[in-house]
């Protein structure tokens, strides 16, 4: 939904983006304010439905590198989402 | 990862030992929109962040391997980035409720 | 971290082997100048702290990141008493407050 630019930072997040994203609810739901950071790993774009991880073990993993201080992970830019019809 | 602004420091005496020589700042943590959320918290600077400043943060254990000597230390909230320009497109904008059947982003 | 003021104690005889001999304080978290709100929850403490203190608790992991609660049931630890807090320029917590003439 946006970016953030950071010159200052931790040089854990250097190279990378930091997009701001926003979690998809249900139909019928209430859509909260529950965004978030997350640094991205995958060239999404502003708009793109992304899968992110938020766990900080699995995104020390995902970024090789164990000693790495972040917790949300874009993983992956989701095509296409089927949920059951009844 | 979040979003605060920094509001002051905080002066603590008494801590515990480790982490000795950190620099404590009070933040209000916002949400997208720059708008608080909750009450003020306590965060550890990794960046020489400054009063006003819009940051990025960070949560949980990850907090205390954001030190510059990553050490198994009691912190759970750092500061990572200072902001320097930050874009956010209104939520009209996208689609963020997932149909019944078949959804397709690209 | 939250800032948070001890509000009471707790005394259980029957926990955890590992929770034996630690302090566990009552605290809620508070804002700026100390008025506490929300649900009271209970902490670890390493740093000495009594009743009525203004101190800053961690939580989740972190809190067993500790000499004293590393490996134990924990989810919230005291790791430090506020002295004195400064928001937006002016001093809206203070410990001690300074003597006159000093």
């Amino acid at each position: 939904m946006g970016t953030v630019v950071t010159t200052i930072g931790h040089p854990h997040y250097k190279s990378r983006r930091l997009l701001v994203v926003q979690p998809l609810a249900l139909e019928g739901d209430a859509a909260e304010d529950d965004d978030f950071i997350a640094l991205d790993n995958t060239q999404a774009g502003i708009g793109d439905t992304v899968l992110v991880l938020r766990e900080g073990t699995g995104a020390r993993q995902v970024l090789q590198n164990p000693q790495g201080c972040v917790i949300s992970v874009i993983v992956g830019i989701v095509d296409t989402v089927n949920l059951e019809t009844t | 990862m979040l979003l605060g602004v920094v509001k002051g420091t905080a002066v603590c005496t008494i801590k515990y030992p480790g982490t000795e020589g950190l620099k404590f700042l009070v933040v209000q943590p916002v949400n997208k929109k720059l708008e608080s959320v909750g009450l003020l918290q306590i965060a550890v600077d990794t960046v020489d962040a400054g009063y006003g400043d819009l940051c990025v943060m960070v949560r949980s254990r990850e907090a205390s391997l954001a030190l510059h000597e990553p050490k198994a230390v009691p912190l759970d909230l750092a500061l990572v980035g200072v902001v320097d320009q930050y874009q956010i497109r209104p939520n009209s904008e996208f689609n963020l409720v997932m149909k019944r059947g078949s959804n397709s982003y690209t | 971290m939250l800032i948070a003021k001890v509000i009471g104690t707790t005394v259980s005889t029957i926990k955890d082997e590992k929770l034996i001999g630690r302090k566990l304080l009552v605290v809620r978290q508070t804002d700026e100048h100390g008025v506490t709100s929300g649900k009271p929850y209970v902490a670890i403490d390493t740093v000495d702290a009594g009743v009525g203190d203004l101190v800053l608790t961690c939580s989740g992991s972190s809190a067993r990141q500790t000499d004293i609660t590393k490996d134990t049931p924990v989810d919230a630890v005291i790791m430090s008493i506020i002295d004195t807090l400064e928001v937006e320029g002016k001093i809206v917590f203070q410990k001690y407050p300074a003597r006159q003439g000093s």
